[in-house]
């Protein structure tokens, strides 16, 4: 291992922290403008050209206003709640294959942090992780509302872990590996997994909202139940964290279905151009067209934000259990059928 | 208990069919509704930089007007303050000055007239009260303010601009 491999990992995880960082900066405008603009308005557009600074006039908000700890609070876990929402968050970029590896002289440098062989498993991890954030903070909060939202979106997590990880199985009987990277490689050109597992997809889209706690499902988030949900009590950047931490698990989350199901780096016609455009310009083009398709499955989730209402609860669980786990084990089972009729024929 | 009118409907809650409850259809559908209004027109104004135009019978500041020779018309007779509902409106007459000829067009004239602008209700009875077509709420919107003493709006305010002189 020479140096100059750890300056290469260095500066690529530098960065992607930057961009998942100003992704999610830029979604919360976005989020304000799909709003806007679903329901006739404008959105913001004072700070700067169409409102384009909105987001650092919110970031210094949010420095300037008063931090405030509550007197009865378990005060390291109040403070490690956020960052920890925000770790969480930003550890799943790392295993994301962004593009195919450029080649600068005779040095071979892939886009990808790091390629391990459970690279599923890892996402699957990391995301299951992003739930202690808000748990953490509600609890240590010491407030009614914010433990019963941490706990409703610890029960949430678990409910939607178990349909999102079976629409996973099937996902795998298909690839048969575990590593993104080579899930990426078998998707060349336009043979993407959402030919093959279209209503795995869908499952997946489901539980991938559930577990971003997202419209529909941002029952944590329930203002008229719960106040603020589990960041009640908190003010600050600390409220900044866990607002921004869910922009960066939606980033996370719409750059995972895009590399698993929608081709990653991939595009129809992607070897024309390879051939005529390179070793460096045309993987970028690949990066591009992945963070097209990330930004798709962004509006994605904020158009559904906006049409849909939240569920009641019960009627989330009844959807997670009763509806979603049976439906991706009869889809487990018909892509094991498939699979085996077309190996015997 | 017999019904009084014939009014009365027997509401039969039919159990969901199979594209009800799978909810996917109802999704779509609430989906395409949203993305049509995502091309749609937006109905808001950029206010300060851009303003709606007022309809013809709009009210909004009052102004005091002057004559084709530029002189005010007002008489401070009296009358706008009398119609005014709102007692929203205060002169002092004064008597014209020979050598104020060409300031004033009639003998008398209001040396002070003010409106309070937080009391008037905008309901254009002193434009129909004057005898001489000298006040018109042809203005803007009027502006907000921070202290009750600046909504008294003096003449300064309220006369109209002097002729460009020929």
């Amino acid at each position: 291992m020479d140096i100059s491999f750890v300056i290469e990992k260095f500066v690529l995880v530098a960065i992607i922290f930057g961009i998942s960082l100003v992704i999610a900066m830029y979604s919360t405008y976005a989020e304000r403008k799909v709003a806007a603009f679903l329901q006739d308005r404008l959105g913001p557009d004072r700070a700067g050209p169409f409102g384009m600074l909105q987001p650092l006039a919110d970031g210094l908000k949010m420095f300037m206003k008063e931090e405030i700890v509550p007197t009865n609070s378990n005060k390291i876990l109040f403070m490690v709640g956020p960052g920890l929402a925000m770790l969480t968050a930003c550890i799943g970029t790392a295993v994301i294959p962004w593009g195919s590896a450029i080649t600068i002289g005779d040095r071979v440098i892939p886009l990808q942090v790091t390629d391990i062989n459970v690279g599923l498993l890892y996402i699957f991890g990391v995301v299951s992780l992003g739930v202690y954030g808000v748990m953490i903070g509600g609890w240590a909060s010491n407030n009614k509302y914010s433990l019963l939202s941490a706990i409703r979106a610890a029960s949430q997590n678990i409910s939607y872990e178990v349909s999102m990880g079976l629409s996973i199985i099937a996902l795998l009987m298909v690839t048969n590996t575990m590593s993104l990277k080579e899930i990426v490689e078998q998707q060349h050109g336009w043979h993407w997994n959402v030919l093959y597992q279209p209503f795995g997809f869908l499952l997946f889209i489901i539980c991938s909202f559930a577990e971003t706690n997202r419209a529909p499902f941002d029952l944590p988030e329930c203002e008229t139940e719960l106040i603020g949900g589990y960041h009640t009590e908190y003010s600050s950047m600390k409220l900044g964290f866990y607002l921004f931490a869910e922009y960066i698990n939606m980033f996370v989350s719409s750059a995972v279905m895009a590399t698993l199901y929608f081709g990653g780096y991939n595009y129809p016609g992607m070897d024309w151009v390879l051939l005529h455009t390179g070793p460096v310009i045309g993987p970028l083009i690949g990066t591009a067209v992945l963070f097209a398709k990330i930004f798709a499955f962004i509006f994605f989730f904020m158009w559904v934000r906006w049409t849909i209402p939240r569920f009641r609860y019960d009627q989330l669980m009844h959807l997670g259990w009763k509806t979603l786990i049976p439906l991706a084990i009869a889809n487990i089972v018909i892509t094991g059928l498939v699979i085996a009729i077309v190996e015997k024929f | 208990m017999e019904p009084l009118t014939n009014k009365k409907k027997v509401l039969i809650q039919k159990p969901l069919t199979f594209s009800e409850r799978i909810y996917l259809p109802a999704l779509t559908k609430g989906l395409s509704i949203t993305i049509s209004h995502f091309f749609k027109k937006e109905a808001t104004i950029r206010y300060p930089e851009v303003q709606r135009e007022m309809s013809i019978n709009w009210r909004g500041m009052h102004s005091l007007k002057r004559d084709e020779n530029g002189r005010e018309r007002c008489t401070a007779c009296g009358l706008c303050a009398l119609s005014c509902p709102a007692e929203a409106i205060t002169m002092i007459a004064a008597e014209r000055k020979p050598e104020e000829k060409d300031l004033y067009r009639e003998e008398k004239y209001a040396s002070v007239y003010e409106i309070n602008m937080l009391r008037c209700i905008f309901c254009g009875l002193c434009e129909e009260a004057c005898p001489k077509e000298a006040i018109y709420l042809d203005g803007p919107i009027v502006p907000s303010d921070y202290l009750r003493k600046d909504f008294i709006y003096g003449k300064d305010k309220l006369v109209e601009q002097p002729l460009e002189k020929k």
